[in-house]
């Protein structure tokens, strides 16, 4: 079922949790809400849920507005960060509780409820642990629980708030390729808000990147990564190297070094942001005839596979570093040590002219 | 005596605990532990025919069965006053909020007179009971109405501070899966106030078996019908009846001490379903 | 993006998803109201009403009275014996529980809670049967031609007995939450014991010694029971301001009884108001901090 959120709008007091908010998620597909703390997606989140109600505008679901129907008629299923289990059930209670508050008429048979029950604590591999209550239960296996009960109830979307926040690192990834799986096998439409790029990235199938009440992008993982649409998110979603630069007739200027930028042909005497990703400079130890930056080496980590260099640039005030990600055979190649001068060049970068700068400064 | 105290920096604990132990035996210990040693004094069949005498046994059914019937009125009002208190606003809340402590410091002899007056045949509240038949002065239900003013602030205390506890989330996820609010108060509410309600419940109870102040204004202080065990007591030590009056304060301390018994596990389970985990 | 809402119709603002429906709330408020004012604020409103029924003047007459006067002193001095004496051992026993680690100190913390628990009645008793004539000491009492049981120390000695765990009570958790590290330090840095004391750890339970000092005081001015076993109601004499009030009750002078008692019921709300401040300024306190 497709989920049409439209020009949503939400104050607590003077502070805007959304201000104009529009979304459309597909039917089956695993978005992710992702955004700092105080961006709104959880707000928003349970505003689609009916946990919180508008100042104006309209939920619908699957086209039929829904938004002054109550969360119980929503049949939606909701999963919290810190679990929210009821701590005087045991677990197949919990699991079983959407399924025993349903009126006579539509409730189930107690064998239909155990049946249904067992399925899904089957389903989420803790069968085991039915008679157990929650405080016998760790962190990665709560949250199991936690989805096992939202989904008991056939939910038509299943919403889910942070649903790693309160796990450790390890538990957390398991349970992230875990959930990608389990949404493959049932094709449920699914919303999930993190605070976590790389969960997002790695989990969703399209990603809604939100500031301060508002989304700034909509796009796949690749898309929102690699060409993002405006600073915050490329500041929000990975490492990146700010420079100030100049446009001008199709091409930005760093310093002495010029890049092709068909897209600001018309561009005169232009000051702009340019955002390069670490991985995306190249790094020689010669300048072979093209104009190059020349930076000195200040500090090398070695991070598995990668070499992440932080340089300094030369005769330039700025002394915010520049991050550089090379691969471990480029850094043998080139044998780099402390202090050594290279050159560098972006090999791309995005460009955001003036207007914008302000909004990226204040970050 | 090596592993009695964990060793620690600070000084003090000697005189600390010295001081407490011997202010503790001479005030409470030592005068409590007259009541047993002279109980000990009569034998087991003259103690038997004391305590269980048909006019004592009635005090007992009376202090009990209002004591119950006070604490249960105080359960059920205590967890509604609890309730509006932590979850809606209304005008004048604070005012209430600070009120509910007036059992706990007003002198119980002035509720007494306070009670009785309201109650009697011609008072604020008893004139348009009178008619009707329901006489609460000078009878058992005054009793009752005493105990229920003396218990009232014990199951609100108790339960409010487990309510302001309770999650949001656990409320919003019982909704999500379709609960109505009944359903949400009776499946997921109650159940992690219980232990709270039930140890306030006790508190009450034991509170008001041993009330005497505001009760005997209000009771008539009939032998047989509205005489309470504290008040049969007194009555005996005024006749120079001390075994007598000491036989039955060792089964009101025994009671006493049942109860503490019972609190203190109440307490103890309390903590547990309400600690978060 | 253009800025067109859809503002919903006002009225059909669906309920807040855990907040009972309109009705239900006032329902229930005005249910608990009922039941506060019959059993709260009524009997309050009717002491102050039947002392001044018949007027100022008999009003003004009945707390003036000698053997009023000799009561409310009599009051006032038993609790400036009684709360002190609770508050060196407050502190002391929330010094030793609260500092150390040392085997029995649940059953420590029970027996100092022993007190609420005894019915006021069997708290005067077993004083009487320490220091009365039929008691263990009273012979020897007697002989000495001193007085504990019908005077005016028996009445200290009850009010003492239910007013011991006030203080501690209030200071044990209190103490226990701030934990030693602040005591440790001071210790550390060479304070010595009293320095400990006067200058780290009273600073930070001044406001909880304060609020348990003013309960036990409410109480031992308002003691009724264990204090009418040891008093034998010696008008002018071992009279407490309660027991002039059960005392002029019992004449049937309800003015003056009443009179008396709106004392006691103001004592009650000044505690009441005092209490309410000093919980205020707790939580302004420790709050910011994250503190419980």
């Amino acid at each position: 079922m497709s989920i049409e959120v439209l020009n949503l709008s939400k104050h607590f007091g003077t502070f805007t949790a959304l201000h104009e908010v529009s979304l459309q998620v597909e039917s089956g597909e695993l978005l992710a809400l992702l955004g700092p703390s105080g961006s709104g997606k959880t707000t928003l989140l349970r505003v689609i849920a009916g946990l919180e109600t508008a100042d104006s505008g309209q939920v619908l679901f699957h086209g039929e507005d829904a938004t002054d129907q109550h969360v119980r008629e929503r049949q939606v299923g909701f999963v919290f960060q810190h679990y929210a289990l009821f701590r005087n059930m045991t677990i197949f209670e919990n699991v079983a509780f959407g399924l025993r508050v349903r009126p006579k008429k539509f409730r189930p048979s107690n064998a239909e409820i155990r049946d249904r029950v067992m399925k899904l604590l089957h389903l989420v591999q803790l069968d085991w642990l039915a008679d157990r209550y929650p405080h016998q239960l760790s962190g990665g296996q709560r949250q199991r629980i936690a989805l096992a009960r939202a989904l008991a109830v056939e939910p038509k979307v299943l919403l889910l708030d942070e649903p790693f926040g309160a796990l450790d690192a390890k538990v957390r990834k398991e349970l992230r390729s875990w959930l990608r799986r389990l949404h493959d096998d049932m094709h449920i439409t699914s919303v999930f808000v993190t605070h976590d790029q790389e969960e997002a990235l790695e989990v969703a199938d399209r990603v809604v990147v939100m500031n301060e009440g508002r989304i700034e992008q909509i796009g796949t993982p690749d898309e929102v990564y690699e060409q993002p649409a405006s600073p915050f998110v490329y500041e929000f979603l990975g490492n990146v190297n700010l420079f100030h630069s100049r446009l001008h007739r199709g091409h930005a200027w760093i310093g002495d070094i010029a890049v092709a930028a068909p897209e600001h042909a018309e561009a005169e005497e232009m000051t702009a942001i340019a955002y390069v990703r670490p991985h995306e400079i190249e790094v020689e130890r010669v300048q072979n005839g093209e104009a190059a930056m020349a930076a000195l080496v200040v500090h090398i980590l070695s991070v598995g596979p990668i070499v992440r260099l932080e340089l300094v640039r030369k005769n330039d005030e700025d002394i915010t570093p520049i991050q550089v990600e090379i691969s471990k055979e480029r850094f043998r190649e080139l044998q780099l040590a402390k202090g050594d001068e290279v050159f560098i060049k972006p090999r791309r970068l995005d460009l955001f002219p003036h207007q914008h700068e302000q909004a990226a400064n204040s970050i | 005596m090596s592993t009695f105290k964990q060793h620690s920096i600070l000084p003090g604990f000697n005189l600390a605990l010295g001081f407490t132990l011997l202010y503790l035996s001479l005030i409470v210990l030592i005068p409590l532990s007259a009541a047993f040693i002279r109980t000990a004094e009569l034998t087991w069949p003259e103690f038997w025919t004391i305590v269980t005498a048909p006019r004592v046994m009635a005090s007992y059914r009376l202090t009990f069965g209002a004591s119950f019937a006070a604490a249960m009125v105080n359960a059920f009002f205590g967890l509604l006053v609890a309730w509006v208190l932590v979850r809606y606003h209304f005008i004048g809340k604070r005012i209430i909020d600070a009120l509910v402590d007036l059992p706990f410091a007003l002198p119980t002899a002035v509720a007494g007179i306070a009670l009785t007056a309201l109650y009697a045949g011609n008072g604020w509240i008893g004139q348009f009971l009178e008619p009707m038949g329901i006489k609460v002065a000078f009878t058992p239900l005054g009793i009752f109405v005493a105990l229920t003013f003396i218990g009232l602030p014990f199951v609100v205390r108790t339960v409010q501070p487990v309510l302001e506890d309770i999650e949001a989330e656990l409320e919003e996820a019982a909704a999500t899966l379709g609960a109505n609010r009944w359903q949400t108060f009776s499946r997921v509410i109650f159940p992690a106030l219980f232990p709270a309600l039930m140890t306030g419940f006790a508190l009450a109870f034991a509170r008001a078996i041993g009330e005497y102040g505001s009760v005997i204004f209000i009771a008539g202080n009939m032998p047989m019908v509205s005489e309470i065990t504290p008040l049969l007591i007194i009555t005996k030590l005024e006749q120079y009846d001390y075994a007598g009056a000491t036989a039955l304060s060792v089964v009101m301390l025994v009671i006493s001490f049942i109860l503490l018994l019972i609190i203190n596990l109440l307490q103890w389970w309390s903590r547990r379903r309400s600690s978060k985990t | 993006m253009t800025a067109m809402t859809f503002p919903l119709p006002a009225g059909t603002r669906i309920q807040r998803a855990t907040q009972e429906p309109t009705w239900v709330r006032w329902f229930l408020i005005g249910l608990a109201l009922v039941f506060l004012t019959l059993f709260l604020f009524i009997p309050l409103i009717s002491v102050f009403y039947e002392a001044f029924k018949k007027g100022v003047e008999v009003y003004l007459a009945a707390i003036t009275d000698p053997d009023a006067v000799s009561a409310i002193q009599l009051t006032l001095t038993v609790a400036a014996i009684a709360v002190p004496l609770n508050l060196v051992f407050g502190v002391a026993a929330a010094w030793a529980i609260a500092k150390f680690e040392f085997r029995g100190k649940n059953l420590l913390i029970t027996l100092i809670d022993l007190p609420f628990s005894v019915s006021p009645v069997v708290s005067g008793l077993i004083y009487v049967l320490v220091f009365g004539l039929q008691g263990w000491f009273g012979p020897w009492l007697a002989e000495h031609d001193m007085k504990i049981i019908f005077a005016v120390p028996g009445i200290v000695l009850a009010t003492v007995f239910v007013t011991v765990p006030f203080i501690a009570r209030e200071l044990i958790p209190l103490m226990q939450a701030q934990g030693t590290e602040e005591e440790e330090a001071a210790v550390v840095l060479g304070a010595s014991g009293w320095q400990t004391f006067y200058k780290v750890t009273l600073p930070n339970i001044k406001w909880g010694l304060l609020y348990g000092a003013i309960l036990c005081n409410a109480r031992a001015m308002g003691e009724f029971g264990a204090v009418s076993v040891v008093s034998g109601h010696i008008r002018g004499s071992t009279n407490t301001m309660p027991l002039h009030v059960e005392i002029l009750y019992n004449e049937y002078n309800f003015a003056a009884a009443f009179a008396v008692a709106s004392l006691l019921a103001l004592l009650a709300l000044v505690t009441l108001v005092l209490k309410t401040l000093i919980e205020l300024r707790i939580k302004q306190r420790h709050t910011p901090r994250g503190f419980e």
